[in-house]
């Protein structure tokens, strides 16, 4: 079968990008550098890179990903995104048609490269209290392997203020960043198969509480009954990308 | 039993049904005779909740499973049948129109062979059964007035990556109808679905968004090999299999993906992103499925030949 025999599909035709629509735009042609992740983002300037018939993926360089997914909700048009998923480093921006994609990149620019409009930050966000209880499986044995007791280790993840980076891995698992230093761990080498709602886990510089019913390959340092992620509820998320979150230490 | 309607474009709201005391018409369902391999209930999925970590899931063959729902008069949202390599059995409680689409496959009716009807008046009690189709792997069975199942997130569909919206088919199970409606008088001969039938199956994509980390061999190589689809194939993505792309081990921060789009794992086997696939992954997506050809590659089976041919 020929693409030509391929019926009209039920997506816009497709468009040549108007002259708006610069280099930078598109990635370069060029191959890159034997180390690529060494050139690999290009340091300090935002970059589109073309994801399909209906998407642009956005390095954000110096800026934060998801006070630049807040930046693109907030604008008028963004009512024709069908998607806006910040990540680790990046934005993926979705269209709902294939229609005005040089559009969309010329007003992804002016949101990206806009000066003083925008904080350079990520978003204040809410402040969110997670109350937990900090007695998981594998608390003694992190704080043996960091040199601190196991109510300093609890002390420590307690005292700090995370921010909500992204979601990813599965459905409600928020990734927030923010672990200090002295705690940070590279994850389990065999994960565990199943995580219940509600356990609170390390790893590297970012903490989580798990969604229920994902493996797990974070160190699980405590659990809270608060339900962050709730597929019956509307909306199913407690937490949105941006917000700030403290763990208060109950009592067992 | 709960029951649901759906209408497009918004959240399905769910209402129970007041209980059912000998009075007014038998509600009308469908019944599973037998289930299949892999049979599931979808709608269009849930689209907008990539940054909740939600795939967006629905039918693999978007095309197919539209047809299928305007062939029997239903909006394209309503829940149906998605039947993967056929095995599928049922039975209405009520006389509707039925269509069927997407991979072309046997069907009888009470053992009565009906093939190339891509819409049947099936009568109450009648078992209609799908065989293991001839070319391509996914068929839709669409019931006039549609499948009443329990929304997850606003969608009927079944998600195999993450587990959300209703199981899988399985015998015995019912599911209500809703209200019959009239289906449109339209040249059936012209309803016919896409599906790869011997020969290699060329899909167009998009280079980008990392195709750059791949060098000019690796990206020749992409739209020369005649890949084959490999048995690692499902609603999550298809792997192929061919002469590995030589770009080994990247990992990239976690990024945003696309259904089409085309990863290459360390083995340099590429994966082609379907209706189930992660939100994020940390390979290298070299290029994207176009929108109009995706739907192709959800009708592939292990050992089909596909060819990528980019989009200049």
């Amino acid at each position: 079968m020929t693409p030509e025999e391929v019926p009209p599909a039920d997506v816009a035709p497709e468009e040549v990008p108007p002259a708006d629509v610069t280099a930078a735009d598109v990635a370069p042609e060029q191959m890159p550098p034997a180390d690529v992740t060494q050139a690999y983002p290009a340091p300090g300037k935002t970059i589109l890179r073309r994801a399909g018939d209906r998407g642009w993926l956005i390095e954000c360089a110096d800026r934060h990903p998801a006070e630049v997914a807040t930046s693109i909700r907030a604008q008028p048009w963004a009512s024709g995104l069908r998607e806006v998923v910040p990540a680790a480093t990046t934005v993926l921006v979705v269209a709902e048609t294939a229609a005005g994609m040089g559009t969309l990149a010329a007003g992804l620019r002016t949101v990206l490269d806009g000066t003083g409009a925008h904080p350079t930050g990520p978003p204040p966000g809410r402040r969110i209290v997670i109350p937990v209880r900090y007695d998981g499986p594998d608390l003694p044995e992190i704080a043996e392997r960091l040199g601190l007791d196991p109510e300093e280790v609890a002390r420590r993840h307690g005292a700090g203020e995370y921010r909500v980076g992204f979601f990813g891995f599965a459905p409600g698992f928020a990734y927030l960043d923010g672990v200090p230093e002295s705690l940070r761990l590279p994850r389990l080498s065999s994960p565990r198969p199943r995580v219940a709602a509600g356990v609170v886990a390390i790893a590297g510089n970012q903490t989580v509480v798990y969604p229920g019913g994902t493996p797990g390959g974070w160190h699980q340092i405590g659990v809270t009954t608060t339900r962050l992620w709730d597929v019956t509820a509307e909306p199913p998320n407690r937490l949105a990308v941006g917000d700030r979150v403290v763990f208060e230490a109950v009592t067992p | 039993m709960t029951v649901t309607s759906a209408a497009p474009g918004r959240r399905v709201r769910t209402r129970h049904r007041p209980p059912d005391h000998g009075t007014g018409p038998e509600p009308a369902v469908l019944t599973v005779v037998r289930a299949g391999p892999a049979a599931s209930v979808q709608d269009l999925g849930r689209p907008g909740m990539a940054h909740l970590g939600v795939p967006a899931s629905g039918p693999a063959d978007r095309r197919s499973f539209r047809l299928a729902n305007r062939l029997a008069g239903n909006p394209e949202d309503t829940p149906a049948l998605e039947v993967t390599l056929g095995g599928l059995a049922i039975t209405l409680s009520a006389t509707r129109h039925v269509a069927v689409t997407g991979a072309p496959a046997p069907l009888t009716v009470d053992g009565v062979p009906v093939d190339g009807a891509p819409r049947l008046w099936l009568r109450a009690g009648s078992v209609l059964a799908v065989g293991r189709p001839w070319a391509g792997c996914r068929t839709y069975l669409a019931v006039s007035g549609g499948l009443e199942a329990e929304p997850v997130l606003g969608s009927a569909s079944r998600d195999f990556l993450t587990g959300l919206g209703p199981d899988p088919l399985r015998a015995g199970a019912e599911y209500g109808l809703g209200p019959a409606r009239p289906v449109p008088a339209i040249p059936l001969e012209l309803a016919f679905s896409v599906v790869p039938c011997g020969g290699p199956a060329t899909v167009r994509f998009r280079w980008g968004p990392r195709h750059e980390l791949f060098d000019a061999a690796d990206r020749h190589r992409l739209t020369t090999t005649p890949w084959r689809v490999s048995a690692q194939c499902d609603r999550v993505g298809a792997r192929l299999t061919g002469p590995p792309l030589a770009i080994g081990s990247v990992d990239l921060p976690s990024e945003g993906t696309v259904r089409g789009a085309i990863q290459v794992p360390p083995s340099g086997e590429p994966i082609v992103f379907l209706a189930d696939h992660p939100v994020t992954g940390g390979y290298p997506v070299i290029g994207v499925v176009t929108d109009a050809d995706i739907d192709l590659v959800g009708q592939t089976l292990p050992g089909d030949e596909l060819r990528l041919a980019p989009i200049l």
